[in-house]
């Protein structure tokens, strides 16, 4: 294993440094990262498969589960198309104030969740801005689900267009130019050069998104009200669990959202792996 | 079909890449646009194109005296082949050059028998038949230049426009490629202009040779009018080494410094300071001293194939001078670094002081 793991011998550091040094950086990653995921599924298995499956099995676990997909299928679309909109007009085309654009693209990067949160309810709550517009339309958009969607969406606007974006720009525009002066219309163009070009970077960038959309808490937190079996996604029900002194259900809900991230993670080295090279060139890929 | 430009300018910001440039190729005509990198030849391409919109109020693009200036490049029906190829990655060779054809509405759009069929003429026509299957990662330089070409023409372009078509390839290829693409454009006759910065592949290519500097066109003619017959000290540089001498002209006497020297042009300036102009190949060296040959030192002696390349200094200015002659000419005279020679020009040029290359000398000064 050593003799796999050694990197070869580019630098003139001594062996017992370097293997220090190795030693240290997985030790690391085994007490901080590797044991709190085994102990989740400790807990969670902790009182038998039967509690396990019980605690998944409580309406209030069943009704954040569906919430939780529910407001990922409709953020991870939507926020899908804005990516690809906001990543193809940056990358393809110049303009004035696309600096700006591209740094306003990380904000929700830069904003604590709860301040986001925050924001919405100050837009939507008693005398806010846009609350006279929402009561026009007869929708509740705090405590409820609405409120949960804008939270996520806002803070899951970056990652699809992050992935793409320097993906593009590197690719340039000669592509898009020959599809033109071959008589491609512009969708025809986006749809069968742009993006197959970018697919598995999009891919991985919904990926992000979704994992995202699952796992956020912060701005949901607040806006949700914490409506239990209505308003409560995932996180949330886990936090309740736990502030219930109920540990063994809110591990088990956690390993779901912990299934999640692995699953991500997979995806993200399986899509990795494929994005740099020309797809096509492994002989039989999707073409 | 025809290709008009009239009055273009282009703009980046505060470069100016295209100057008032107006430009006119006859049917079938193969031209060359050369000159230096940044002296906007690719911009004129883009523009004929449509790849480039020229500022406004500028003129007026014209394919067969029909104006397209206001079409955008899906609709002029050009063929463009890129610098870099633009091949789509992604697709297939066959897909790439079936592109255009399937991009078509679908009321013009050839049935797949037909696209198929005329792919795999165009794949016999640039002769990478057995390549149909390859991805353009998988191609050298040379076999994605046929497949970007076998695609422009695959939609039956008006016009043909290359942008440095053989820049990216090595000499070999390139000779070859040249060769080929001399005698393609024979049996096509479809009218086509290339970009390029190789003076050489633009006077053995091209029925015409547009050279162009700093946004403007500086002399449009034959291979033989350009060469011969250069407007100026930038067309004369750019078309092959130059020396060049400060001269005087004084009643149909041409002088460099105290030496007087022989010219069989007749045009040039009447009298006063003048730039003579001198090819290398028109530098006669020898040992024979005299009133009309210039005193110089030998600094190297390069074999460059079948010529021998002499860099010399001017003994009074310090100036380097550059001479070639035949291997024979040399295996007579043995010349070697730090001797002492003679050159005689054979044939002078001389253009009015003040306009070294690169600088435009006001129309009808020359």
């Amino acid at each position: 294993m050593s003799a796999e793991l050694a990197p070869r011998r580019a630098t003139g550091e001594p062996v017992w440094l370097r293997r220090s040094l190795l030693i240290a950086a997985l030790a690391f990653l085994v007490v901080f990262l590797v044991l709190p995921l085994a102990v989740i599924f400790q807990q969670a298995f902790g009182s038998g498969v039967g509690a396990y499956l019980r605690a998944l099995g409580a309406p209030e676990a069943r009704a954040a589960l569906a919430l939780s997909l529910l407001v990922a299928a409709i953020v991870v679309p939507l926020n899908t198309v804005f990516g690809v909109a906001a990543a193809w007009a940056v990358g393809k085309f110049s303009f004035r104030g696309k600096a700006v654009l591209v740094t306003l693209f990380d904000l929700p990067f830069a904003v604590s969740p709860v301040v986001a949160g925050l924001l919405f309810v100050l837009l939507f709550g008693r005398d806010g801005l846009l609350a006279p517009l929402a009561a026009a339309g007869g929708i509740h958009v705090l405590f409820a689900l609405p409120g949960i969607i804008l939270a996520t969406l806002f803070v899951t606007v970056p990652f699809v267009a992050r992935e793409l974006i320097p993906l593009m720009q590197a690719q340039g525009r000669e592509e898009e130019e020959a599809a033109r002066m071959l008589g491609a219309s512009g969708w025809r163009t986006f749809r069968h050069v742009t993006l197959p070009n970018v697919r598995w970077a999009l891919l991985y960038g919904v990926v992000l998104t979704a994992a995202r959309a699952l796992g956020e808490f912060g701005a949901v937190s607040v806006v949700s009200g914490h409506i239990r079996g209505e308003t409560t996604t995932l996180p949330l029900e886990v936090e309740m669990l736990h502030a219930e002194f109920r540990g063994q259900e809110a591990f088990a809900v956690a390993s779901l959202l912990t299934l999640v991230a692995v699953a991500s993670l997979v995806a993200k080295h399986v899509l990795e792996r494929r994005s740099p090279r020309p797809p096509g060139v492994a002989r039989g890929g999707p073409a | 079909m025809s290709i008009e430009v009239r009055h273009i300018s282009k703009s980046f910001g505060a470069f100016r890449a295209l100057d008032d440039v107006s430009l006119a190729i006859g049917r079938g005509e193969l031209v060359a646009l050369l000159g230096p990198s940044g002296c906007g030849k690719t911009t004129l391409l883009r523009v004929i194109a449509g790849l480039e919109s020229p500022d406004p109020p500028s003129g007026a693009v014209l394919l067969d005296g029909e104006d397209v200036s206001g079409r955008g490049a899906a609709g002029r029906r050009v063929g463009f082949v890129f610098q870099h190829y633009a091949l789509f990655r992604h697709m297939t060779v066959f897909d790439n050059i079936a592109f255009g054809l399937a991009a078509r509405p679908r009321a013009r759009r050839p049935t797949p028998e037909q696209i198929r069929a005329r792919v795999a003429a165009l794949l016999d026509l640039v002769q990478i038949s057995f390549l149909a299957d390859r991805y353009p990662a998988q191609l050298s330089g040379g076999q994605r230049q046929r497949v970007a070409l076998a695609r422009a023409l695959a939609v039956e372009p008006r016009v043909l426009l290359l942008d440095e078509p053989f820049g990216a390839l090595d000499a070999t290829v390139r000779r070859g490629l040249r060769r080929w693409l001399r005698r393609l454009h024979a049996d096509l006759a479809v009218t086509t202009v290339f970009v390029t910065h190789d003076q050489e592949e633009a006077l053995e290519l091209a029925d015409r040779v547009v050279l162009m500097d700093a946004g403007r066109i500086e002399q449009v003619g034959t291979p033989a009018e350009v060469y011969d017959e250069p407007r100026n000290p930038f067309v004369y540089h750019f078309l092959g080494h130059a020396n060049l001498f400060d001269a005087e002209v004084r009643g149909g006497r041409t002088r460099i410094g105290a030496v007087e020297v022989a010219t069989e042009v007749p045009s040039g300036p009447g009298a006063g300071r003048a730039v003579a102009c001198v090819r290398p190949h028109d530098l006669e060296l020898s040992r024979t001293p005299g009133p009309d040959a210039l005193a110089l030192t030998v600094r190297h002696v390069l074999h460059v194939g079948p010529v021998v390349r002499v860099e010399l200094e001017d003994e009074a200015g310090g100036r380097l001078v550059e001479a070639e002659l035949p291997r024979e000419r040399q295996s007579s005279l043995a010349l070697s670094p730090g001797e002492r020679v003679f050159a005689r020009p054979r044939a002078v040029r001389l253009f009015p002081a003040g306009t070294p290359p690169g600088v435009v000398p006001e129309p009808g000064s020359v």
